[in-house]
């Protein structure tokens, strides 16, 4: 059973007025992410160790691996990017609400300081790679990973991304990554998705 | 007095200068203007003038990418790369390339930052003087003989070459680089370092960070590659391969 490339949550153009063109899901979803589930089917195909397996195995069992590395890249790569559209929403970022508020403020001490410090995180993440909120032993944590890695491979619960690869930003930000993290924040993290996660 | 990476670094003095680095042979100044004393207030690196106009490489590089790589990612390199050394002015000393095969001894605190924007400025540097407008077709003169002698044939070097640079997962760099043995050979590094950190010289570099390809080419990494061989300059080339080994 191939690996399906799971739907953008949203028209690619939902964003427009919250800073990303349908053109950018146009390439990232359309063909970037696409790619990656390509390359992973063909990867996989006919290899009895992946047979039945979730994407989530796959990763794990791949990760760290360097006979394996074209087979993870691709798989957490297929996985962060379902993971980024749901941490994307029109109408939202800012501040949250309730009990998730309430655990930023436990971890963190203030919005304002999550929002520093994933900002930092997202920002210095040198080259490609992702920026989350991750649940680790109970506690909420702010993590970067380089190129495809993910939390999944460090036990951790993913809450949140932000894809940091110059192709998230670069149609609509060119090289200014700040201003894209800024935006994100300001304008586009669906807490709800973050809060489900955390639920779960 | 400011440091530009010289590409004009010979083979010879290279490796005279990682024997010195390892303690066993005295160091050589392979950069005169470099060494003299520095002002605090002297910035380390200035972003050199990019060497052609900037729509000089269209249609296979476009203006505005040219632009914004030079400009803004170039620029930002030498910018956190000058602002980290004034917090240890002693590394102001050394020319670039000289700090590459030291980074271990550099303090923690700007380590990473010198690896990452020193490569940044170095890796670029070399990057405009490769590339030229009129520019592309075949490798020439003592590079080319030593690329047939190397790789079989131009055509192989060149397949090698973009495979290479395709088999590079996320930001990094594709490079032409004469190894410590004196063969060419092709390799491949993460982000922003480079084959001197390897002790190896660097003939010429693709940028294959996706800001250098992707307001042209998108998510096709294959075609920029394909398409950035019209814009080598190659007499270019072979002029710092014959200066490298030398
Ligand atoms: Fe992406
Ligand atoms: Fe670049």
């Amino acid at each position: 059973m191939a690996f399906e490339q799971s739907p953008l949550p949203f028209a690619p153009d939902a964003l427009e007025s919250a800073g990303m063109k349908a053109e950018t899901f146009e390439y990232h979803y359309g063909k970037h992410h696409k790619a990656y589930v390509d390359n992973l089917n063909k990867l996989v195909e006919g290899k009895a160790e992946f047979e039945g397996k979730s994407l989530e195995d796959v990763i794990v069992m791949t990760a760290g691996n360097a006979d394996q590395t074209g087979i993870f890249n691709n798989a957490a790569q297929v996985w962060n990017h379902s993971f980024f559209w749901n941490s994307l929403k029109a109408g939202g970022g800012g501040v949250p609400t309730g009990d998730l508020l309430q655990k930023i403020e436990t971890a963190f001490g203030s919005y304002d300081a999550f929002k520093t410090e994933f900002a930092a995180a997202a920002a210095t993440q040198f080259g490609s790679g992702w920026a989350w909120l991750v649940e680790d032993a109970g506690t909420l944590k702010i993590t970067k990973t380089a190129n495809a890695d993910n939390p999944l491979t460090k036990g951790q619960k993913p809450l949140l991304t932000l894809d940091v690869w110059e192709h998230a930003y670069y149609i609509d930000f060119r090289n200014a990554r700040p201003g894209y993290i800024a935006n994100y924040l300001d304008k586009l993290v669906n807490w709800d998705f973050v809060a489900a996660n955390l639920a779960a | 007095m400011t440091h530009q990476p010289s590409n004009l670094i010979s083979r010879r003095q290279w490796l005279s200068y990682v024997g010195a680095a390892s303690g066993t042979i005295a160091i050589t100044s392979l950069f005169p203007n470099a060494t003299q004393a520095e002002t605090l207030a002297t910035p380390y690196a200035t972003l050199p003038a990019l060497p052609y106009a900037y729509d000089a490489l269209a249609p296979f590089i476009d203006e505005k990418t040219m632009k914004i790589h030079h400009d803004l990612h170039h620029g930002a390199y030498v910018k956190n790369l000058n602002a980290a050394l004034d917090k240890f002015p002693k590394y102001k000393e050394k020319p670039i390339e000289d700090l590459f095969p030291i980074l271990n001894k550099i303090p923690e605190e700007i380590r990473r930052t010198v690896r990452n924007n020193g490569g940044g400025h170095y890796n670029h540097t070399l990057f405009w003087e490769s590339m030229g407008p009129k520019a592309g077709g075949e490798p020439v003169g003592e590079l080319a003989t030593a690329i047939v002698k190397d790789f079989g044939s131009i055509d192989d070097f060149k397949k090698q070459f973009v495979e290479a640079g395709m088999q590079r997962f996320g930001s990094g760099w594709v490079w032409l680089a004469i190894t410590r043995k004196g063969n060419l050979a092709i390799s491949s590094t993460p982000n922003q370092d480079n084959p001197l950190m390897a002790s190896d010289i660097p003939i010429l570099g693709n940028d294959l960070w996706e800001h250098a390809y992707y307001l042209t080419y998108q998510n096709r990494r294959a075609e920029y590659l394909a398409q950035w061989w019209n814009v080598v300059n190659w007499n270019a080339v072979n002029d710092r391969y014959k200066k490298a080994i030398a």
